[in-house]
């Protein structure tokens, strides 16, 4: 409720400063009431006028009168005025005539809104690639070549085709489908884009592995790459699995796509590494579009007055990525650079965090609250249920006998009001709830309608308005469980209305109300770990009017960064670190204890205790969130003479000893030493672009000095392409090997030799090496105590595990626990200050508020019959059980409900049956299946 | 700005899944928030892919 959602809206200028902004919007027409729109269809079912339908790209068609797709929000119809024949031609208004509610509005006029706010944040997102603009990859010619994103509404159930992979040319089985890589990426001969769009390769693995579950064994799924990029956590293990799969990987670009029958099988024709050229059929093809910024978001950033890059993306540092070149104004996702979601969700509670910032006097002044009328108690009432089936316009009534399920209902037990109307949701059907419940003095309510996943949250809200408890409430879903299944049917499909919702009132009568569960919130923060990501946490958090304490393990603050002289883009780092380190020791709110480490901890969101040993010294600490930045380290390794000859180095071992590169003639990088092999299957992700810079350091400082870089794939992504573009241009020699013939490098009289295979040249080469430098894998700190004191997952290399790898990348699965930095996965320095933000920005959201409410569908022992046995601590994922030694009684189960998901593993697991769930207790569930059989 | 206190509302240009996110956490976390999107539905290009790796769960 304080998000207001100003759909068909662009920004058209901005004036005032920071905190102050008067931005001006313009609306334009929906040509539909929302308030009235009841998302019923019958509008667009009626429309006579077809159009090409964008949200399927062009694969499908929708009418003039629609909704983007299904589950869109709002739920509400729009006129496409451009395809509408009542304002193309003057006549028709079909909409306006069978719409039941009367929402339809002709006269609707575009408007202007005036909107005074005190920060701006720009997530207006990126335009795939169009491949027309160029004839080279045929999709204007060819059915059979189609776009990565037509691939996916192709995939998609909800799609076009309802998920039936199938050719456009005949409608025929693919047998063998080709993904071309990098299409409007990494590529400057057309014109298109020099940069990497970071997300293609993945997409495409993707992709193909769904496109082999959809067609069966037999499909043959080739990917055509150059470089394949599986920079993110987690990708690289489901490359691997890709080609366990049966996806072919070839490192070729292919050069000709020519039609070669009627039916429109293509044939590819591209070169392998040794140079020979090879011909090969493919029933379709599918273009790997990178991403660029859409027209539209260039424009918004214009209006804003904020500065672009030369790729048109918004200019950005990269020790502050989300600070646009206006004060106040913030960017986050692929309007920032190309990158994949979780980067993006990353970057978008970072930006929300630095808005949090800069307005933070005014935290509070704008929101409100919803104030609900007091809870009547029903405690002592009989149930006296109001059954309401819904007609859902003819979606439900016209299958179902509605009146007859209504009849049916007021025949049972308790049920004293029936109701039936045409749009339960509908306001006035809302409005009218609220009077019948106070009229009648109902205490149960039960509508039989559709489904509760997106209408029990608005009924419940209904009852409450009442003056009833939100769980006095039961639905049954009569719509998508009965007559959307059963249309054929109208008599059978009625009866099973009947025993949908006989089952729902016997759930009902059983219905107790369950008060609101809240926490009180300790308003201040647990840092653990000094680095960067750290640092930068407890600085945000800080400059937001939290306090927080930083715990760190050695003696100074800075961590990993350190050692480091610069980002990819040329920030000087240890200037930056040096100013972090003075804003955080003088900052009123943030305290540091070094030499210090975390002994134990327990508690819930709102209320953790920690102690910390820091030297002889035990603190105590009461906190309502913490933040896991213990970072990582470049892993040291036994290969490559590393350790046993003074020229073989690693990561930033050169840079910091410059002496040691003046009489070298030649230097050898050597990439993915201990990555991506049996024991870190993983990518270390920076490691290519560090190594790419300090080769181009070199060359620009001595452009005679011979460099070699020995890699796997090179890994640039994003932006970072550049220099690899660069590097090339001065000179700097990159020669690929495999993990199953890796270099060699020997001591011998005349120095370091290093052999390696080139692929290219088919051939070993010899080079020798003055100096070797070795870019070792990025492991986590030591984990695993952090882990366990906090009940927080690790996965298999020891990284922190976050909630979702998409949605949540900051949160842990139990609340106010947030994690950012190298603890997480190995990242750049611009990356890791962006996570700390979003930690910060999401740990906010919950010191921000005096109480928290959680949900209180949780689990309840009883602990007369509990018998200490452990199972249900044992099996909680959340660490919401515990077992408590209650004097003369041994172990006793004790519920920290604000842990709690109710998730249920617990009850299921106890032998004893002495732990039920509210709102799903064992009886209430037994009387609706009672009810059933 | 100058000393006086700042406006506690955000305006968030784009829905897409960052814009969504943006306006959520600044929402949570006491922020009056106005989602301008351009098309008649929030969602974005996410809205739009099948499923997501390395889950594959359905990206609605």
């Amino acid at each position: 409720m304080n998000i207001e959602l100003l759909t068909l809206s662009k920004v058209t200028s901005i004036s005032g400063d920071s905190g102050d902004f008067t931005v001006i919007i313009k609306q334009s027409p929906r040509f539909v009431d929302m308030e009235k729109c009841i998302a019923c269809g019958t509008c667009a079912e009626k429309c006579p006028a077809k159009t090409s339908d964008p949200f399927n790209e062009g694969l499908a068609k929708r009418k003039a009168i629609y909704v983007p797709y299904a589950q869109a929000v709002p739920l509400k119809y729009a006129i496409d005025k451009n395809r509408c024949i009542y304002f193309q031609k003057g006549k028709c208004r079909a909409c306006e005539k069978f719409c039941p509610t009367n929402a339809i509005k002709f006269d609707e006029t575009e408007k202007d809104i005036t909107l005074n706010v005190g920060s701006v944040i720009l997530t207006a997102g990126f335009t795939p690639f169009n491949p027309d603009r160029f004839d080279n990859y045929q999709h204007a010619k060819f059915p059979n070549v189609i776009t990565s994103m037509e691939f996916e509404r192709i995939l998609s159930a909800g799609g076009p085709f309802a998920g039936h992979v199938h050719r456009l040319s005949d409608g025929k089985e693919p047998k063998k489908i080709a993904w071309l890589q990098c299409v409007g990426s990494r590529d400057l001969n057309r014109c298109d884009n020099e940069y990497c769009s970071s997300v293609c390769c993945m997409y495409a693995i993707k992709e193909s592995v769904i496109a082999k579950e959809h067609l069966g064994p037999d499909f043959a799924p080739a990917i055509f790459f150059m470089d394949m990029r599986t920079h993110g956590k987690d990708f690289e293990k489901y490359y691997e699995r890709a080609k366990a799969q049966g996806v072919r990987f070839v490192r070729s670009r292919v050069h000709t796509i020519t039609e070669i029958d009627e039916t429109g099988t293509l044939n590819l024709v591209y070169a392998t590494d040794t140079g020979e050229r090879v011909s090969e059929d493919f029933d379709m093809v599918v273009l790997s579009v990178g991403m660029e910024p859409a027209a539209s978001a260039i424009e918004a950033a214009k209006t804003l007055g904020v500065e672009l890059n030369s790729y048109q993306f918004v200019k950005t540092s990269n020790i502050s990525p989300v600070a646009t070149s206006r004060k106040g104004i913030y960017v986050a996702g692929a309007l920032q650079g190309p990158k994949d979601i979780p980067q993006s969700v990353v970057e978008a509670s970072a930006a929300a965090c630095s808005a949090g910032i800069s307005l933070s006097a005014s935290r509070g002044t704008l929101v409100k609250d919803k104030q609900f009328p007091a809870e009547r108690s029903v405690q002592d009432e009989k149930p006296r249920i109001g059954v309401f089936v819904c007609n859902c316009g003819i979606n439900i009534g016209g299958i179902a006998d509605v009146p007859a399920v209504a009849a049916y209902a007021r025949g049972l037990g308790d049920v004293v009001y029936t109701e039936e109307p045409l749009f339960a949701c509908s306001q006035d059907a809302q409005d009218k709830m609220v009077e019948v419940i106070r009229e009648h003095r109902l205490n149960r309510i039960v509508v039989a309608a559709c489904t509760p996943r997106t209408h029990e949250p608005l009924f419940q809200e209904t009852i409450r308005n009442a003056g009833l408890n939100a769980y006095l409430f039961e639905m049954a879903n009569i719509r998508n469980q009965c007559t959307w299944v059963h249309s054929g049917d109208k008599e059978k499909a009625t009866e099973k209305a009947k025993d949908l919702v006989r089952m729902a009132i016997r759930r009902a009568m059983l219905l107790e109300p369950i008060p609101s569960l809240s926490v009180n919130v300790n308003k201040s923060a647990l840092v653990i770990g000094g680095g960067v990501a750290g640092m930068t946490a407890a600085l945000s958090l800080a400059d937001q009017g939290f306090s927080a304490t930083i715990v760190e393990r050695s003696g100074n603050l800075g961590g990993s960064a350190r050692d480091v002289h610069a980002t990819w883009s040329g920030e000087d780092v240890q200037q930056f670190l040096k100013d972090l380190i003075d804003r955080i020791n003088q900052h009123p709110l943030i305290t540091v204890l070094t030499w210090a480490q975390v002994v134990d901890a327990s508690g819930f969101v709102g209320n953790f205790e920690t102690r910390v040993q820091a030297g002889e010294k035990t603190h105590i600490l009461q906190h309502g969130i913490a933040i896991m930045a213990t970072g990582g380290q470049a892993a040291v390794t036994d290969e490559y003479l590393f350790g046993k000859h003074p020229a073989v180095t690693r990561w930033h071992d050169l840079e910091n000893n410059p002496e040691k590169l003046t009489d070298a003639g030649s230097v050898v990088f050597i990439q993915c030493v201990g990555s991506r092999d049996d024991k870190r299957p993983y990518c270390s992700r920076v490691c290519c672009t560090t190594s790419v810079s300090q080769a181009i350091a070199i060359k620009e400082k001595q452009p005679d000095t011979d460099v070699f870089i020995l890699y796997r794939d090179i890994r640039t992504f994003g932006e970072r392409e550049v220099l690899y573009k660069k590097a090339r241009e001065k000179g700097v020699i990159f020669i690929r090997y495999s993990l199953e013939s890796k270099p060699v490098v020997t001591e011998t009289p005349d120095g370091l030799h290093v052999r390696v295979f080139d692929p290219i040249l088919q051939k070993e080469l010899l080079i020798h090496a003055d100096l070797v430098n070795l870019a070792t894998a990025i492991e986590p700190s030591p984990n695993a105590d952090i882990a366990a004191f906090y009940k927080v997952p690790v996965n298999a290399e020891n990284f922190f595990m976050e909630a979702h790898a998409k949605l949540r990348p900051v949160d842990f699965a139990s609340d106010g626990l947030f994690v950012c930095g190298l603890a997480h996965y190995p990242k750049s320095l611009d990356e890791s200050i962006a996570q700390a933000m979003a930690a910060a920005g999401r740990a906010a959201t919950v010191l921000a508020r005096e109480t928290i409410q959680i949900s209180p569908l949780v689990s309840q022992v009883n602990r007369d019959m509990c018998i200490g046995c452990g199972l249900c601590t044992e099996v909680c994922p959340f660490g919401a059980i515990i077992q408590e030694d209650v004097d003369g009684k041994g172990f006793k189960a004790k519920n920290i409900s604000a842990s709690c998901k109710g998730c249920g593993l617990c009850a299921s697991s106890c032998p004893k049956k002495a732990i039920d769930m509210l709102h799903f207790r064992d009886d209430q569930i037994v009387a609706a299946v009672c009810a059933a059989v | 700005m100058s000393n006086k206190t700042p406006v506690g509302s955000v305006l968030v240009v784009g829905g897409g899944i960052t814009g969504m996110q943006s306006a959520l956490d600044l929402a949570d976390a006491g922020y009056y928030v106005y989602l301008v999107e351009e098309s008649p539905a929030i969602g974005g290009a996410m809205a739009q892919l099948d499923k997501t790796f390395p889950t594959n769960d359905c990206s609605m």
